[in-house]
Order: C-alpha cells, then structure tokens, then sequence
C-alpha cells in the first residue's frame, strides 16, 4: 500500500509503485517523424534568423530545420553538432522559451513558435541512435590537455580538442561523468538515462580519458595540472550553495536543493525516495522549480515556493512557473525566511517575512507568516569555491567570486582556460557552458599550434 | 439568393459541379452517392467499345506528391478506361438517368479512331437517355498507345473527323475532351469547333512521373519495378488549366465556344475562377477523389455566397467576365508603375522578402536600417516584380502600390505618364508601328 500523501514526515513510497514512472516520464516527448515533418514545415528559413542569433551556441537552426525537412535528419544533426556537440543534452534542457522560440518570427507573429527544441533533439535523437560519428581526429598533435570537470563545458572543450588531435583527460571529482547534465536538472527532462548516453556519445570521438574521483585541491593541485600538461581547462561548476541566513536552518529536513535533484536523478527506485508531506522551497530560479514539481511528483501533499521578491524578478521562466503551478505547487512571492522552526530537531515549520522595496533595496516589512513544513529545500543559488584552485602556485583572478576569464576563456594564468559556471560572466545555462568550452578549446588550439606550449 | 443553376450546351443541371469522367463515376453506385451528396451531373467514366473489357495493372495506378502535412497537391494515375463490361455500364446508365432526371449525365466514350466503331457505340450511348457525350482524346497513358486517347487529341486532323462521324450520327451534344499535352492548346480546340463540336472540355490529365524511388531507382507508381508515365491532375495543374481555357475563351477562331473547365477545382474559388475566365461549368475528380463527394455542398454554398455577396444574380453574370482582361504581353500598360510597399505592423521580420531580393533580384529590400533588422523597400531599385509578396508569409503584409500618373518614379526618375503605351509602340521595339501622322 502506498504511504499516501498525508503521511507526516519525510518518507518515501508515498504514490502507488507505477505511478512514478508516469509521473517522471518525458516532459516533451519526442516528436515521430511525421511530426516533425510537420513541425519543420512551419520554419520560414529566416534570413539572419533570429533564433540562431539567440543561440550561445549559434546553431544554424533555419538549415538544420530545413534539413529535417528534407528527410535528411543526419545532415541536420550534424549542423547542430558542428556547433554543439551537447546538442541533444540542450534540446532537452535548454530555456528555448527564453533563447531561440522566443524571438521565433512565429512566436513574434502568432504566438506559436517553431519547436526549435524538440526538432533539435529529433534530429539528434536519430544520430544519436545510430552512433553517427562525425568528426574524425586530427593526426595526433603529441599534446596533453587536462579538463577539470566532466560537465557540459568540459565535454564540449574536450571534444573540440580531441578533434583536433590533442589528447585530454578529463578529471572528475563524482562517481559518473555530465555534470549538472547527470546531477542536476529535473529527472523528466532527461529521460532514459541520456546525460550517460551523451557522455559516451562525445567521448566515442578517442582521445578522451575520463578519470572519475578525482577532486581538485584534494586528490591534485593546479600547480600539478600546470607542470604536467600542455594546458588547463577548468569546468568545474560551482561548488557551494547559498545559505538562508535564517536562524535554525541547521535542523534535519532543511536540504539543498541540488542535492536532493542529485539523489533523485542517481535513485534506481524513485519510490524509495523520501519526500516531506509540506515542503517548503526558498527561491526562485530553475533549481527550486525542479525541486519543488519534483516534491510533488514524489507525492507531497503541499509544495510552496517562496521567492523574496515579485514574479517579475524570478530567474526561472515562465514556462517553468506555468509547470510548476500545473503540477499543483503553489508559488508566493514577497516572503523571505526568518527562521526554521525545529520540533525534537526536525523542522516543523518555517517562518517567512514580507518584503517590499525601500527604494531599490528589500527589506522585511515585520510582517511574518509561518507556513507547516516537514522538508525545507535551499535554493537560492550555487557559488564559487576557490578554495580549491590555491592549495599552490599562483592563485588565479577572480571577479564577483567566480574566474575571471577573457573573450576566448584565458584566465590570469598562462596555460589556464575556464568556462562554464565557474567564470564570471555566464549565464549559468548548459548551452553557454559548451559555447564557453568549446571557444576555449579552439583557443587552446590555437595557442598549441602557435608556440608548441600553451 | 443566386441562382446557379447550369445550362450547358442545353444540358441542365442544379448545379454547374459535374464530377469528370474518372474512377468516381465508374458504376451506378458511385454516381448515385454523388447524386445524393448534391452533385449537378457526372461524366460516366469511359465508354470503350463492346468485347472484352480493358484490364488494368493490379499494382498501384495512383501517385501523388504531397505537401510537408501530406496534403495531397497532385495526383497521377495510370488507370485505364472503365473495365467493366460495355451493357453492364449501359444499363446502370439508364437506370440513373431515370431515377435522377434533373442531374445531367454524360457519357464519356473512347473508341478506335475508325468511323464503324463510333458509329456502332453512339446509338448504344443514346439509348440510354444521356444528356450528352464526351470524346475522350485525352487520356496520355495506356490507351494512347494504341491509338485512342491523347493519341488522336495530339493530331487536330483526327478530332475534327471524329467530332463529324459523331455529330453525324448521334443528336446528342458533343463535348470533346482535349489534352493539354500539346503545344498549342487552340489548334486542337480549332478542330473541334471545325468538326462541330458543341463544346470543348479541358483538360485532361498531363504525362507525369510523380518521384522516383531511390532504393530501387523506379520511378513512381511502381508496378513490379517498373513504371510508366501516367496522368497528373489535381490542385498542382490548375493554373496549367487555366491559361488553357483562356487561350481557347479568347482565341477569336473559337470565342463563345462552350467550355467545360476541368483541373485542380478543388473550391467554390476555383470553380469561380475556371468560370470568370470563360468555362460554363466546372468538371471536379481530384478534390472528391481526396475528400470524397460531400466537398461538392462547400463549393454550393461557398458560390452562392459569393455571388449574393457580389450581386451576381446567375452564372451568366459571372461566366466569362475575365476573359477580355486576358491578353498578349505585348498590349501590357508598360507606363503602369506599382511599387511594393512592407506594412511594418504586419511585418514579422523573417527577411525573406530581402533576402530574395537581394540574391535573386534587384537589391531593393533592406535588412538592417540604423543597426536595427528592418526591411523596407527603396523604392529606386523596386521594379515591382512582386516576388516579394510571393515569398511573405504574411498575407498582405507587403503590397504593390500602383504609381499615380505624375507620380515621381525614382528609380527611373521620370514621373509616371498618364498615356497607355505598350510594346508595339515602345522605341525600343525594332517592330514598333508608328502612330499615324
């Protein structure tokens, strides 16, 4: 029997066994071929088309749309991967309502953009499928690369430089490979364990040594990186989660949020994963909406995310609040947390405060409200850890806490690139993590070509 | 409320939609369904003479070629004339004809190019109480190779012979049924007029090969590997039809011949055009062989619609009345000055109409104006060739202005003349006839 939604506590099994299956499966189902036909049919092939533009990749979208079109998905996805080799991964997560459907002529036009996403992963589902190997390596160049993080930038930068016949190895601190592509991001949006078929989809090119375990600042030190290869890469995300700055945020059932989306994406047995009957969500980005629609496909009963200032300042889209208020949480605006207050050490409920602007600052109004919660999940954003980077030689730049990087990725040190979250300047989305990767490896390569050593 | 009843060669029908001899008109089952679904008339598909019946291939007789949503746009067959036997066609004949007196039933007929053989089949035909008939000299597959279809509508010389035997030996109204694989669509319409024709009908289906299988490299309907050309029709060949019933509507040796327009009539607009440009009545197969017999009450009531919108009391008001503004190229107003113009509101800024212009015209569409995506048309390099407006997706987005006279036209730097002149008398024409002193 199912533990049902108005169990108390945080507990798992709370929904019927095969109802999880359902409730996780894809968000966006793929399109079938005639679908897709269709879909691609109604792409006017733009001029200088805006979405492409819209694109931190720079996909030609008109032509791999018109190439579907054709009944050439090959061809189209190879116009994806020649600028996106995570181009599969970003079909599926990418904010397209925010990137190339918004500026779609038909989203302009009538509201209904073309389904830039879905066609993109239509495309590359197919070569995916039949393990089309694009691009050949260079002859090998006898030059070493070592890429600190196996997430979306430091696959994308490994790809590129693979292909251009260095040889990479790739250091990853967790047990499996793709980053926030395989801990992050909501479980429904990258379905039958695609973050792991990508990975391999990538690495199939040779020349990529993945070594999994192995954290910077713990297990090697830059300094070793720098000695040892020909240049660096760093993609190693952020590290570190904000706290509440609320009294009692200590007690048990007060979570992170992307821990909990990373332990729901690596769980073998969704029903064994235990969820609040309350919960609570603090924040207002792409995190607390994957956690808190999850919460509620795990079966809470009630879900609530609070966001300290209006639904016109919340990170995450439209399309995401519009998913999370389907699914029945319930987002309220103008509340900041005050304190977690603990029952035997577990949280029992939290109190929140009013906000408002005192010209451009917010501050509490001393107004509270305390809502019932047996789960608490932070997610009001990730930062930076450099802790890591300094444990010898010269420490790198930062700006605003994260590296500080310029047009083609090169941080402060020579032989040293980043890109993804970690550099200042992002966006904090996947598509500009493999842009940022993949620009840098072409400036590696082309620091290599020049002068032998980065 | 307009009347739309047809009077066609004095063949009455409520309507003037007639489904065209094809396999919808095969055998009484059929034509009674397009009876009760409202259809004017039917052309019985065709009559060939008496023994053994055709056979046709038992593999696909149909291709087609489709939009991206797999509207049919064209279809091509390879299906001969009826294959069923002559009496049995005879008798269903009759029989309709009698339950359905006010629908107009016409007897298609093919036959061998040889007076006996018309002469044997027409009093058959008679018999059997239909409105008229219809010689088939248009079918471009199968039965042209020997000897009958498009093999005798390609050669003026045997049509007017064949229109005579028949108007010799039949009171029936002839229709003659011309093909449009022919240069010169009046020559063939020239010889049924000279035979006696009562009225022509066009067009047949157009020699086509619909795609090509590229695993097996055989072109399409395949038959065991193979395949022939067949007949194409549909919404694709409408605008083919279309200058073909003008040609003929206009033509002065065959003026006020009787025309029933045949290709692509898929609407009440189609149906309406076909008859703006000279057709009396209108022959449907591809529209009904898509969406069965009941699009025949959309074109009804879309006609009728039109027509009380309009204040055309009967076809007779709307029948021909675009056929004086068909003409030459050489009597084109070439002082007439249209510009197009990009309505910004409209304008969803896909800049195709710039990038056409730009790499396949006359460079007269911006795409970037003050660092900002705008298209908009400079008028000095605008020649008004409306591609623009062709490749929009927005209708009426991007219209052509006309000029008006004493307008200034900066790309020629003249103001617009007031005078109608065409090529003949145009200074570059080497041929120009100089006005009379």
């Amino acid at each position: 029997m199912p533990e049902g939604q108005f169990k108390e506590g945080i507990v798992g099994g709370r929904l019927p066994a095969e109802q999880y299956a359902d409730n996780f499966s894809d968000l966006h189902p793929p399109l079938d071929h005639h679908e897709a036909l269709v879909e691609s049919d109604r792409c006017y092939f733009c001029y200088d088309a805006p979405c492409m533009n819209a694109c931190p990749t720079s996909i030609d979208i008109p032509l791999f749309i018109r190439q579907i079109s054709t009944g050439n998905p090959i061809g189209s996805a190879k116009t994806i991967f020649d600028q996106n080799i995570l181009g599969g991964m970003c079909a599926r997560v990418c904010p397209t309502e925010t990137l190339c459907e918004e500026v779609c002529v038909r989203e302009v036009a009538e509201g209904k953009p073309v389904q830039i996403g879905r066609l993109q992963r239509y495309a590359t589902d197919v070569a995916m499928s039949q393990n089309k190997q694009f691009y050949p390596r260079a002859e090998p160049t006898g030059k070493t690369v070592a890429v600190v993080g196996a997430g979306p930038a430091g696959l994308a930068a490994a790809h590129r430089l693979a292909r251009h016949g260095h040889d990479v190895t790739i250091l990853e601190a967790r047990p499996k490979a793709g980053g926030l592509n395989e801990y992050g991001i909501a479980a429904y949006k990258s379905v039958d364990n695609f973050a792991q078929a990508e990975v391999d989809y990538v690495t199939a090119i040779g020349g990529i040594d993945i070594q999994n375990g192995k954290a910077l600042g713990r297990d090697y030190q830059l300094s070793d990186l720098i000695r040892n290869y020909d240049a660096v890469f760093l993609g190693m995300g952020l590290g570190g989660v904000n706290a509440l700055r609320a009294d009692g945020e200590d007690a048990a059932g007060v979570t992170n949020a992307v821990e909990f989306i990373a332990e729901l994406r690596q769980a073998s047995d969704l029903s064994g994963l235990p969820v609040g009957r309350r919960v609570v969500v603090i924040g207002g980005g792409m995190t607390a909406i994957d956690a808190a629609v999850q919460s509620k496909l795990l079966g809470a009963e009630e879900v609530t995310i609070c966001y300290r200032r209006g639904q016109e300042h919340m990170n995450a889209s439209e399309f995401e609040q519009d998913l999370a208020a389907a699914n029945g949480v319930t987002i309220r605006h103008w509340l900041q947390p005050k304190r977690v207050i603990a029952d035997g050490g577990k949280v029992s409920a939290i109190e929140l405060e009013y906000t408002a602007f005192n010209g451009d600052k917010l501050v509490g109004t001393g107004e509270t409200l305390t809502l019932v919660a047996d789960q608490v999940f932070k997610a009001i954003g990730q930062s930076f850890v450099p802790a890591a980077l300094n444990g010898s030689g010269a420490s790198i730049d930062l700006e605003a806490g994260r590296i500080k990087v310029d047009g083609e990725g090169r941080t402060s040190l020579a032989k040293v690139w980043a890109g993804g979250d970690c550099i200042f300047g992002g966006d904090d989305l996947t598509v500009s993590a493999v842009a940022q990767g993949r620009d840098a490896a072409e400036s590696i390569n082309r620091a290599l070509a020049s002068n032998g050593r980065a | 409320m307009a009347d739309i009843r047809n009077n066609f060669v004095g063949i009455k029908s409520p309507n003037p939609f007639w489904l065209a001899s094809a396999p919808p008109t095969d055998k009484a089952y059929n034509v009674i369904r397009a009876f009760k679904a409202g259809w004017g008339g039917v052309v019985w598909k065709t009559l060939g003479e008496e023994g053994p019946p055709v056979v046709n291939v038992n593999g696909p007789r149909y291709g087609a070629i489709w939009g991206a949503d797999r509207r049919l746009l064209g279809l091509n067959n390879i299906e001969l004339i009826t294959d069923r036997d002559l009496q049995t066609n005879l008798r269903e004949m009759k029989q309709v004809k009698m339950d359905w007196p006010d629908r107009a039933l016409i007897a298609s007929i093919m036959v061998p190019c040889e007076e006996e053989s018309w002469k044997a089949i027409l009093p058959l035909v008679e018999e059997t109480g239909a409105d008229g008939i219809e010689l088939n000299f248009g079918c471009p597959h199968g039965m042209s190779e020997r000897g009958m279809g498009a093999a005798v509508g390609q050669v003026p010389e045997y049509i007017e012979m064949v229109v005579r035997w028949c108007k010799q030996y039949t009171r029936m109204p002839v229709i003659t049924k011309l093909t449009p694989n022919i240069t010169d669509i009046r020559k063939p319409a020239r010889a049924a007029h000279a035979g006696g024709t009562d009225a022509v009908s066009l067009i047949n289906t157009i020699n086509s090969i619909t795609g090509v299988d590229l695993d097996s490299f055989a072109p399409q309907p395949t038959i065991d590997g193979k395949g022939s050309h067949g007949g194409y029709c549909g919404p694709a060949v409408k605008p083919i039809a279309m200058n073909m019933v003008a040609e003929i509507a206009r033509d002065p040796e065959t003026h006020g011949l009787p025309i029933s327009g045949i290709g692509g009539i898929t609407t009440w607009r189609d149906a309406a055009e076909f008859m703006a440009l000279g057709a009396g009545n209108v022959q449907v197969c591809t529209a009904a062989m898509t969406y069965g017999f009941k699009i025949v009450q959309e074109m009804i009531a879309g006609l009728e619609n039109w027509m009380d919108e309009k204040g055309h009391r009967s076809l007779d008001d709307i029948i021909g009345r675009a056929t004086p503004n068909v003409t030459d190229w050489q009597y084109l107003n070439l002082n007439y000055v249209a510009k197009a113009h990009i309505d910004q509101d409209a304008c969803i800024k896909c800049g195709r109409c710039h990038i056409v212009c730009e790499d396949t015209s006359h460079q007269a569409i911006t795409s970037m104006v003050n660092g900002v995506r705008h298209f908009e048309v400079i008028e000095a390099e605008c020649v008004g060739c409306n591609l623009c407006v062709n490749v929009c997706p927005v209708d009426n987005c991007i219209t052509m202005e006309p000029l008006a006279a004493g307008a200034m036209d900066q790309r020629t730097g003249k103001p617009v003349s007031p005078v109608y002149a065409n090529w003949t008398t145009h200074p570059n024409n080497p041929m120009a006839k100089v006005a009379a002193e």
